[in-house]
């Protein structure tokens, strides 16, 4: 089999085509797995035990299934229910909330290193929840939260090909369809490759970038 | 001269543990108190009833002529709510052992926020006022520097002068000096001390200085098992300690510091 570089001209504008959509996936999915992300985390801390314990399963439950086996649920069991969705909106749906079961845990701890006595602190000088939230502990939570939320972003980068499974015309199955009919897999697997290298490498020296900018706030003693 | 302070009865648990067992003190307006006694024989948890930072389990605790953990209404007496607290906590301010300056900020931002977001006061404002504070504590070449870039005593001082910068008539110090190094224990004593002679600040030191709960105190009060065992005059208390619970403590101290 050798290159042919006249398949790799004819597939490019799919492909191209194809990684606009992944590229709006991942970023509808990591708008979901961010907001679910931290209303999950600050429910976590809930005074109901109701409520906490029914999270944490309800967490348990999507983190340890399949996001394959929950796509194609989504997609072809709840039109059953009558619940029809766009395939792509099933996708994003279902790559967002499956992630925001990890994105919780990275906000929790978040919050979580943030001392007890700065909230005391905060409270002593009469700030309210909110004033001790915003002034004092989201500036000190947020920093440490950004790398790992951006290697997030790059893992939700690598699973949209699952997306293809539901129909979805994103860059894997762009080149799939290409592939199927004109009988060569060389040149259009290859360029997905290459295209998800050429997003996801830079982004992550970016997200290393950023690990080495938000270190922790040092606290002495 | 009124109190400022006044616990009656006043009891609370940590589960089967009873830190306060109906405790009653009261504090007049200006007065420096030192607690001492154990740990875990209820000081601190005092000074965090005060703070609202731990509720009260029975009794009633007053600060400034009003019921702190409770509130009138319409002639009934009911459980505070947070406005009241919110009110409540304007009186009173607090240093905790552990510093809890705000790392994100620098030293002079750290005095300067509260009084900008809760006392209303200008940039300008707050930062004249940080000022003074800063020359009081000593730390005007410091005050740009962040908290981890300060040694503890630093911090410490900052900590104070982040407090004062509230106006509280009532300052609480929670064991101020129980996480510095010996050689820094010092520069925040000689803090309070000038405190303690300068304003009429109510002042509430929960102390292991002996020598300066001597000299900085009004009265001491010993404590023991969510009881006060034993209040006086410093000079009564270390020199004749009347009961035996006390004399065995002080022992302890005096064997050390001597």
């Amino acid at each position: 089999m050798e290159w042919n570089w006249d398949h790799a001209y004819a597939v490019l504008p799919q492909l191209l085509k194809g990684l606009v959509i992944t590229i709006e996936a991942t970023i509808v999915a990591s708008l979901i797995a961010y907001i679910l992300g931290l209303a999950i985390a600050i429910f976590k801390m809930s005074k109901s035990k109701f409520v906490r314990v029914s999270l944490y399963w309800m967490t348990e439950f999507v983190r340890r299934t399949p996001i394959l086996v929950q796509l194609y649920v989504v997609f072809y069991v709840l039109p059953d229910f009558g619940i029809f969705l766009e395939a792509f909106t099933c996708g994003v749906i279902v790559l967002g909330i499956h992630f925001s079961t990890y994105t919780s845990e990275v906000f929790r701890a978040g919050i979580d290193n943030v001392s007890k006595g700065q909230w005391e602190a905060a409270k002593s000088l009469n700030y309210n929840p909110y004033q001790a939230w915003k002034h004092v502990i989201l500036p000190q939570a947020i920093p440490p939260m950004i790398p790992p939320l951006a290697n997030y972003l790059i893992t939700m980068f690598k699973e949209t090909p699952l997306l293809a499974f539901i129909t979805v015309v994103e860059l894997f199955r762009a080149a799939d369809q290409y592939s199927n009919s004109y009988y060569t897999y060389l040149e259009p697997m290859t360029l997905v490759g290459v295209f998800f290298l050429i997003v996801s490498i830079p982004s992550a020296m970016l997200a290393m970038k950023l690990e080495k900018k938000f270190k922790p706030i040092k606290v002495t003693r | 001269m009124n109190n400022i302070i006044q616990f009656e009865n006043v009891s609370k648990s940590f589960g089967d543990l009873k830190v306060l067992d109906k405790l009653n003190l009261e504090v007049k307006d200006g007065e420096k108190l030192a607690l001492i006694g154990p740990s875990g024989s209820g000081k601190t948890t005092i000074l965090r009833i005060l703070m609202t930072l731990e509720t009260i389990d029975d009794g009633f605790v007053s600060v400034n002529g009003e019921y702190l953990w409770h509130e009138k209404n319409n002639g009934k007496i009911i459980p505070a709510s947070e406005n009241h607290l919110h009110k409540m906590r304007d009186h009173i301010g607090m240093v905790f052992q552990q510093f809890n300056l705000f790392p994100h900020l620098t030293a002079i931002e750290n005095v300067e926020q509260p009084q900008i977001l809760i006392k209303k006061r200008s940039k300008p404002e707050a930062k004249d006022k940080a000022e003074e504070l800063f020359n009081l504590i000593g730390l005007n070449d410091k005050k740009d520097h962040y908290p981890h870039e300060l040694s503890g005593g630093q911090q410490q001082r900052v900590a104070i002068a982040r407090a004062l910068a509230m106006e509280p008539k009532i300052m609480l110090f929670d064991e101020v000096t129980s996480a510095l190094d010996p050689e820094l224990v010092d520069e925040v004593l000689t803090v309070l001390r000038k405190l303690a002679s300068d304003t009429d600040t109510t002042m509430l030191t929960v102390t292991h200085e002996m020598n300066f709960a001597r000299e900085f105190a009004d009265r001491v009060l010993f404590f023991d098992a969510g009881q006060i065992v034993e209040s006086g005059k410093p000079e009564n208390i270390f020199a004749n300690p009347e009961k035996r619970r006390t004399k065995e403590f002080l022992k302890k101290f005096i064997n050390n510091v001597n």
